[in-house]
């Protein structure tokens, strides 16, 4: 990688940034939504359904109103206006009506002076439920929770109970409650079969993916045809028939999460590429470089790639990494499956080495096409300022304005103005990979003409320009083929080489270490490049090894980090990272977005690894203890 | 809520008797997520970690004295880890270093849950807890004062002062099964000692309480047998029953290798 020549905190476009927030971050001092303080705010608080499917036959708010330190008890009655909301379709109440669709929904709304009058306000607050038979569909492992960002949850509720109190209203979700009211990412039942020649030529692919949307559609329909459209993987495939279907359950609702549908499918389609070679005897690797997706090829919707999509190199250069060498034994038991817990000093303990590939789309697609606004203006004493509303959560696009910034207009001298809407138009969700390609697109469109403004009037310049990526059009609802010239902007793939051990006995698991390569365009700051290649990666190892919604007819048993378990630093490998750089023709700077690849293939790939070790079909995840047993 | 904070383990035992149901805290680590979660609501805290009795350790008379304000940082380090190796090894399992410098003994005794790591060392050791009130003191098997599933047979007048096990010689061993490599609440866990001619074993989270199990060394062979077959395992969401016995057959192997070798 190139050492940065200049300052940490002034690089231009491909150089290591230190980022603002690293510090404050790691210290504990930085300042999050849930740290706000406003003079005479109050303390909202939800009322929640305890069944998963009932009746609301009444509910009751006189003794509530009457607490101490209570301004507002609102129900769906309070709710002007439209009462129902959604991302597709509106079909989940702000406030719940007659009838209550998953455990967790909120019914009622009330705001008081201190938290704890709040909370005890709500438990005054009396439903009367009638519990009604759940429809089930099939009961599935649940996946992972993150990435609610997209969805709504306490803000219609914050908003009205602000409006109905004209106080300002603080809502704060515990641990338990995020559990239960923010999306999950859809659990999947998938069948796949794969048909391919004697040389390892994929000839046919035939998929059928079952997902549980939970109680409201949110974000299902797009997750369901995205499953479907990169639901074989980064190879080029002549026949495909994929069936992807998404069901109404009374379990909690599932939205858009890290991955969108592609990681579910990348699981699968892995899994069959791994058979399939050791049903040939063709070297894993070898069979998917025969198969890679290329430009020129065509997709299952009949898009044909244009940009750029160097799986090959993808693939190659993950393979060529070289893993370390087994560790001797006796060790540190640290350094062994079971980890802190003592259990094996070697006895059990078996190699894996696994690899997988996998591919997504960048930006919105199919018709929801969208875009991103930025403002920059130059100021009289060589100083520029940029106005960009895009969301900073955590992923460093406010260091990635900066830097475009400060390499289009030749200058150290930029600030970056608040994130708002209220000074500078829309820049968009911060989702599907694509704030970084659309931000940068943008402020380097509103840099350069500034300049040009400049040029021509001279004195201090404020302009505004608004950035699109290439159009897209839906599929066809009943074919599942193009309708115009792409479905998706663009695509990014990542291969990754897992070394895993297992203690066969126990079914615990280690992680050694995990090499992979990515397709990333541009890296725009190599450093937060890898960051994200990073914190993906350990999010499927989460999905792969114990992350898991429990539900027992659509209650939540885990709901809380003591069992609901994330990934530790003790769980986490080394992560050695290749950023291959074949530049997006239609991006600005090449780059492409970086976040949700690694997610997509590191589960796939942790599982290849934990296959060749235990020699199990482990066609589930997590894994659990007691699969790689055989209990 | 009122915090009442002693500084002498006399004064402690006064302010508990006249506030029977003063919550006595020490390191916090369940207390204050039980007020954190709403699940109790006790009129005061009873704070002991002024009370210098409470606190270290000591040897006397071939026996080794735990103070109930033991942290388990504190179990990890030096002289003590060696003379009580399992003691040392289930500590390094419990939570994170965070919750190891606060989190004590006498808590987790204080807290009697079937998953406390602290309980299966001092059991295979034989260790008898401690007991003061302005009544008096007394001393119970730990074995008797876990009575139930987070429930211990303490009076409400009365405060853990201490542990004791004897500091003699023998082998042993801590392991902890969890999906996770660190921080993670047991699965099942297991301490062994063998002592002389005996062996003990001591289960946690396989069962109402902590469970000891004893067989002469001469039948080491069915002991794995023996322990998964003591244990009343339950299917819950950190686990199923039938892992559980399994997982206590290998480690009761793997231990007995460890400790015999
Ligand atoms: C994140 C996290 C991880 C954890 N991981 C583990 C783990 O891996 N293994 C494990 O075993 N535990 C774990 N725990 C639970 C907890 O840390 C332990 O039970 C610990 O030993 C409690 O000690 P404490 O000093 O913090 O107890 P406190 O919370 O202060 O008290 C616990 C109980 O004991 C009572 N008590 C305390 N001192 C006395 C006394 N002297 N006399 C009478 N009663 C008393 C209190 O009233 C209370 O009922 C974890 C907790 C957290 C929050």
């Amino acid at each position: 990688m190139s050492a940065p020549a200049r300052q940490l905190e002034l690089g231009r476009i491909g150089e290591i940034v230190r980022r603002p927030d690293g510090i404050p971050k790691t210290t504990g001092e930085f300042a999050y939504a849930s740290d706000l303080q406003a003079a005479g705010m109050l303390w909202g608080h939800t009322v929640r359904s305890p069944y998963a499917h009932a009746r609301v036959l009444s509910v009751d708010i006189g003794e509530a109103l009457r607490m101490p330190g209570v301004h507002a008890v609102l129900t769906h009655d309070d709710v002007p206006g439209e009462k129902l909301y959604g991302l597709e379709f509106p079909d989940q109440p702000v406030l719940a009506v007659d009838r209550v669709r998953y455990f967790g929904e909120a019914v009622a709304l009330v705001a008081a002076e201190h938290p704890e009058q709040a909370r005890r306000a709500a438990e005054k607050i009396v439903v009367e439920y009638e519990p009604l038979e759940q429809v089930r569909i099939h009961l599935a492992g649940v996946g992972d929770a993150f990435g609610g960002r997209e969805d709504l949850s306490m803000q219609i509720h914050g908003a009205l109970l602000a409006l109905h109190a004209s106080r300002p209203v603080k809502m704060v979700y515990n641990r338990e409650e995020s559990f239960i009211g923010h999306v999950h990412r859809h659990p999947a039942r998938i069948w796949a079969e794969h048909r391919a020649t004697r040389e390892g030529k994929l000839v046919a692919v035939r998929m059928r993916i079952l997902l549980d949307g939970g109680a409201y559609a949110s974000s299902s329909t797009a997750v369901t045809s995205n499953a479907a459209s990169f639901a074989c993987g980064p190879y080029d495939v002549p026949n495909a028939l994929i069936e992807s279907t998404c069901v109404y359950t009374n379990n909690p609702p599932c939205g858009a999460m890290r991955g969108f549908g592609a990681v579910q499918t990348c699981f699968a389609a892995e899994a069959q590429m791994d058979k399939l070679a050791a049903e040939l005897g063709i070297d894993p690797v070898e069979l998917r470089l025969r198969n890679a997706l290329a430009p020129g090829h065509v997709l299952p919707t009949g898009q044909r790639i244009e940009g750029s999509l160097p799986v090959a190199d993808v693939i190659r250069r993950a393979a060529e990494l070289e893993p370390p060498p087994a560790e001797e034994l006796p060790r540190d038991p640290l350094r062994l499956p079971g980890g802190a817990g003592n259990t094996t000093r070697g006895e059990g303990i078996r190699r894996g080495v696994g690899f997988a590939v996998g591919f997504k789309n960048l930006c919105y697609s199919e018709g929801f096409d969208d875009y991103c606004a930025a403002r920059v203006k130059l100021l009289e004493d060589g100083s520029a300022e940029v106005h960009c509303a895009a969301a900073e959560v955590g992923q460093g696009v406010a260091g990635v304005i900066l830097q475009v910034a400060r390499t289009e207009l030749g200058i150290d001298d930029v600030r970056l103005a608040p994130h708002t809407t209220a000074t500078v138009d829309s820049a968009g969700s911060a989702s599907a990979s694509r704030m970084t390609m659309m931000a940068s697109g943008a402020v380097r469109d509103a840099c350069r003409a500034a300049l040009e403004e400049r040029e021509l009037r001279g004195g201090e310049v404020d302009i505004e320009r608004i950035y699109r990526h290439p159009r897209t059009s839906p599929l066809d609802p009943q074919t599942g083929q193009i309708t115009g010239e792409r479905a998706h902007v663009a695509f990014a793939a990542c291969a990754m080489r897992v070394v895993a051990e297992v203690d066969l006995e126990l079914g615990l698991t280690r992680v050694v270490w995990i090499g992979a390569a990515q397709d990333v365009g541009k890296a725009l700051n190599p450093q937060a490049v890898e960051g994200q290649i990073e914190g993906g990666t350990a999010q499927g190892l989460g999905l792969a090894l114990m992350e898991e919604i429990q539900t027992r007819d659509g209650l939540i048993t885990n709901a809380s980090f003591t069992d609901y378990l994330i990934p530790t630093a003790l769980d986490m490998p080394p992560v050695e990272s290749v950023l291959i750089e074949d530049p997006e023709p239609d991006a600005a700077y090449g780059a492409k977005g970086v976040g949700e690849p690694p997610t997509v293939v590191s589960t796939a790939a942790i599982l290849s690894a934990l296959r060749d070790a235990t020699g199990l079909e482990l066609n589930r995840v997590p894994v659990r203890p007691d699969d790689v047993v055989g209990l | 809520m009122d915090v009442l904070t002693p500084s002498t383990l006399d004064e402690a035992l006064r302010l508990k008797a006249e506030v029977p149901a003063a919550r006595p805290i020490q390191g916090g680590t369940d207390v204050m997520v039980e007020l954190n979660f709403d699940r109790a609501r006790p009129p005061a805290l009873l704070n002991l970690n002024e009370v210098r009795e409470l606190r270290g350790w000591s040897r006397e008379n071939g026996t080794l004295r735990l103070g109930s304000g033991l942290t388990y940082t504190e179990a990890m380090a030096g002289p003590l880890a060696e003379a009580f190796p399992a003691l040392a090894e289930a500590s390094r399992t419990v939570g994170s270093p965070q919750i190891r410098n606060r989190g004590t003994i006498g808590g987790n005794l204080g807290t009697a849950s079937p998953a406390g790591d602290a309980l299966p060392p001092l059991l295979v050791r034989g260790a008898e807890v401690e007991l003061a009130s302005v009544r008096g003191a007394r001393t119970l098997l730990l074995t008797e004062f876990l009575v139930g599933p987070k429930r211990n047979a303490l009076e409400p007048d009365e405060l853990v002062t201490a542990v004791r096990v004897p500091a003699g010689p023998g082998s042993e061993t801590f392991m902890k099964v969890g999906p996770r490599n660190a921080m993670v609440i047991a699965v099942v866990s297991l301490a062994l000692r063998v002592d002389g001619d005996e062996l003990l074993a001591s289960y946690g989270s396989a069962g109402p309480v902590t469970g000891l199990v004893r067989a002469p060394l001469s039948e080491r062979a069915g002991f794995p047998e023996q322990v998964a077959a003591a244990a009343s395992p339950i299917d819950d969401v950190r686990g199923t029953s039938a892992y559980r016995r399994h997982a206590l057959r290998v480690l009761t192997t793997r231990a007995l290798d460890r400790c015999l070798a």
